[in-house]
């Protein structure tokens, strides 16, 4: 357990001479030099910040300091950033922004990394503190607005506390099950007269535990079920990859030897060309990861919440199954399945222990069940006629990227077909919106991983409404000579939308078809290269050219209109209850 | 069923609406909930009391925990308790039944506090039941207005923290 009343970390302390408290004549700094030294020491290079009235002292001191600024087009923009520059670093990303207007346009980008769990460090600017509560200029409640969509928030009300809420706010936000943390910074303090040497501002965390080791005794028996189940499937999710613990994973499936499937937020988290992995389960997910799951005796979660997407009916789920929870966050245990083994604790040192109490099984016939399944219901499509269908366009990325793209994606019908048919292989390489499915998030996504990952080749599949949602961010790609590829795939409809609108309300799609500009002519417009695909024989020699592209390039594929996300469970029914299972001749198809 | 459970708190601004929130927020009821100093300058407790099954009190419990400026969070069910409330309350008192008032306030034990021409104010302090109790007597009389603190709680036996162990944020 680390208590966190510890001193704060930091980089750079204790070779600066006056280190002791009392030394004579201290250097005054402003709480904007304060904010740019913690950043430093809290081993920020960059962060992405739009100014304003009452961030400008702390944009003025930016310039002085080491800590690189991306300008956004729009705070939502520059949280999203922010969210997939830590998603693809493991580093916390950072965002700053100004009081009122500010701060209001990154609530949803809070939200979203609230409900993944993501590192963030979000700094608003707010007005004086003699003001606050007078209904001020661009004032703004934001810690009582953000406080549900953030692991913990703040204001700093005396200059003295700034150094250590700041520090504070790292240290809570990338520690145990991280979460964004937002710190609100009156500009009385930011032009405060202050001292600070690193390493003074002492932390005061007493009600802030994490446990990172499990419990021996929990551990070994979650061993011994794994070794005494027949039928044992793993579940792996969002937590691994928080934690690091992929390669601990992958020794705990091979040497146990058994099926392992992941959720959305999981992808990469296991190696998909790996005949043990099932792909991914839930609603869109692969028919044998749900039959697998629903036929296991043993189910073991790790770092995964049970979310009602992955889960069906609560009531029929996995219903022969003993259940051995890994989780960092005892909120999540029993929270909606009942657990019978918990171990509360990080999924890394948690795994690292638990492989040295695993034996090895055979499990044939566990494993040629699994591989009947696979045969019989593989995830298909009909890629007849000259059209072009989604799945093909992000089958041919994946094989021309050789799988080992960054990949982002906004909220729908494209984000659940890169799930399934772009194979991840390696972690932090599947950045999604997973918890609040926030359309928008793929562009300003694919920027923050870029700017994390500049070597990278950065793909955001991504709808056409989503993009419109965030498309104001293009000039920011262009303007860092940022070379992401937008992959739309476009079908003119909030496509995930008019499916359930075609099961669920007669086909009457209500809203749901959008009147689409150009989007080349847009993307150019903004300076970035544009493509339109709109026959299937374009697509292998566009996605070539977006690849080989050196600036910010956007590929309109104009898709199948109504093509429809297969498998799927329904809303109200039980995993193995999927719709739209291959009913074709599989073994032609092979 | 209701549950009494005692939280200590850093002594910060927005604790309170951190707790509130998350009640709001995860729709868990609140019955009382009352906020105090402790002997600690840093600390405040709250004692809560909620209504819930024993799964939805454990979710609490966690829940509270998982605050960041949350100490420490004891769960009071299957403890021998000292609970408490306090009540002023306002009866209406005319002269032929001052009597009768008077006689109830003695068997209680509450205190009159104050005496107006038309009304008596009485300070009634004990468990829960007690403070029904005594409303449900008065109030063929006219009850007038009611203000209560909520329950506070203190275990009869040294208490530990519910092995938290398997806890963390
Ligand atoms: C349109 C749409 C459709 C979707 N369909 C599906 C679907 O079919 N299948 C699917 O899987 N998802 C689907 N999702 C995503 C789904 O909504 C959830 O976001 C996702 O299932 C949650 O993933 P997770 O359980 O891995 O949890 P996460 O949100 O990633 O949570 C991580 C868990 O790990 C824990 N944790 C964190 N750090 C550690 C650590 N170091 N050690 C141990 N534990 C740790 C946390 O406490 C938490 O419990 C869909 C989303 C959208 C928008
Ligand atoms: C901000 C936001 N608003 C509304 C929704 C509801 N919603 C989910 S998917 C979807 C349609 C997405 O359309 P598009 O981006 O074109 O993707 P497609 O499904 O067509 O692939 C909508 C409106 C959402 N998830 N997020
Ligand atoms: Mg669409």
């Amino acid at each position: 357990m680390t208590k966190a009343s510890s001193r704060a970390r930091h980089a750079a302390g204790d070779a600066s001479s006056s280190n002791q408290s009392n030394s004579p004549k201290k250097e005054l700094k402003s709480g904007s030099q304060v904010f740019c030294e913690v950043l430093e020491n809290e081993g920020v290079d960059i962060l992405f910040g739009y100014p304003g009235g009452v961030v400008l002292p702390v944009f003025d001191a930016l310039m002085d300091s080491k800590i690189k600024v991306v300008t956004p087009r729009h705070e939502q923009g520059g949280t999203h950033m922010a969210d997939a520059y830590a998603r693809a670093s493991g580093k916390v990303g950072v965002v700053l922004v100004t009081s009122g207007p500010g701060a209001t346009n990154t609530v949803t980008g809070l939200a979203t990394a609230h409900m993944d769990s993501i590192p963030m460090v979000a700094i608003t600017g707010q007005v004086r503190t003699p003001l606050i509560g007078n209904d001020a200029f661009q004032e703004a409640d934001t810690t009582g607005i953000t406080r549900p969509v953030t692991k913990h928030n703040y204001i700093v009300k005396n200059p003295k506390d700034l150094a250590r809420i700041l520090h504070e706010a790292f240290h809570v936000a990338r520690t145990g099950r991280p979460g964004p943390v937002l710190v609100d910074l009156p500009v009385d303090i930011a032009t405060a007269r202050l001292h600070y040497e690193p390493g003074e501002a002492v932390m005061d965390l007493p009600g802030y535990r994490v446990r990172q080791t499990g419990h021996m005794r929990q551990i070994v028996k979650a061993a011994e079920a794994l070794n005494a189940a027949e039928r044992p499937v793993i579940y792996a999710g969002g937590g691994v990859i928080l934690g690091g613990a992929w390669a601990e994973l992958n020794n705990l499936v091979q040497k146990a030897n058994v099926p392992i499937t992941t959720t959305l937020l999981g992808l990469g988290g296991f190696d998909e060309n790996d005949p043990k992995s099932l792909q991914m389960l839930g609603m869109h997910g692969t028919a044998y990861a749900n039959f697998a799951v629903q036929e296991c005796d043993l189910l073991v979660a790790i770092g995964a919440r049970f979310d009602d997407r992955i889960t069906g009916d609560l009531s029929r789920f996995a219903p022969k199954a003993k259940v051995v929870h890994i989780d960092i966050d005892p909120t999540s245990i029993s929270k909606s399945v009942k657990v019978d083994i918990p171990v509360v604790g990080g999924a890394k040192e948690i795994l690292t222990e638990m492989v040295n109490h695993i034996e090895h099984r055979d499990r044939a016939a566990w494993f040629g069940q699994i591989n009947e399944w696979k045969r019989k219901y593989p995830l298909i499509y009909d890629n007849e006629g000259s059209s072009i269908r989604p799945q093909y366009v992000i089958e041919e990325v994946c094989r021309q990227t050789r799988g080992q793209a960054i990949v982002c994606t906004g909220v729908g019908q494209h984000q659940m077909w890169t799930a399934q048919f772009y194979r991840f292989s390696r972690p932090r390489h599947f950045i999604s919106s997973g918890g609040l499915g926030t359309m928008g998030f793929g562009l300003p996504a694919a920027i923050g991983a870029q700017v994390a990952c500049p070597d990278a080749t950065v793909v955001d599949f991504d709808g056409d409404s989503s993009f419109s949602m965030t498309l104001n961010e293009l000039p920011t790609a262009v303007e860092h000579g940022l070379p992401i590829k937008v992959c739309l795939l476009n079908n003119g409809y909030m496509g995930m939308v008019r499916q359930w609108q075609e099961l669920f309300y007669k086909r009457r799609y209500s809203s749901s078809s959008l009147k689409q500009p150009s989007f080349a002519a847009v993307a150019e417009a903004f300076g970035a290269v544009g493509i339109t695909a709109k026959t299937k024989d374009e697509v292998p020699g566009a996605i070539e050219r977006m690849l080989a592209e050196k600036t910010c390039c956007v590929v309109d594929f104009h898709v199948e209109r109504e093509e429809n996300v297969w498998p799927m469970v329904a809303t109200g029914k039980s995993l193995q209850e999927m719709d739209g299972l291959p009913t074709v001749d599989v073994e032609r198809l092979a | 069923m209701k549950r009494t459970l005692s939280a200590l708190v850093q002594n910060k601004p927005g604790v309170l609406a951190h707790v509130a929130q998350m009640f709001a927020a995860r729709s868990f009821n609140i019955d009382s909930l009352a906020v105090g100093r402790t002997e600690d300058p840093n600390l405040s407790r709250m004692t809560i009391v909620v209504v819930g099954d024993d799964a939805t009190i454990e979710q609490v419990r966690k829940q509270l925990s998982k605050i960041v400026p949350v100490v420490k969070v004891y769960d009071f069910t299957g403890e021998s308790l000292v609970e408490r409330d306090l009540m002023l309350i306002k009866v209406a008192f005319p002269p032929e039944k001052r009597m009768e008032i008077q006689a109830i306030v003695e068997m209680f034990q509450a205190k009159v506090v104050d005496i107006g021409s038309k009304f008596v104010m009485v300070e009634v302090t004990g468990p829960e039941e007690k403070i029904e109790a005594f409303i449900n007597v008065c109030r063929p009389y006219g009850v007038k207005d009611v203000v209560r603190t909520g329950q506070i709680a203190m275990p009869r036996h040294p208490q530990r923290p519910r092995d938290n162990s398997h806890d963390a944020k």
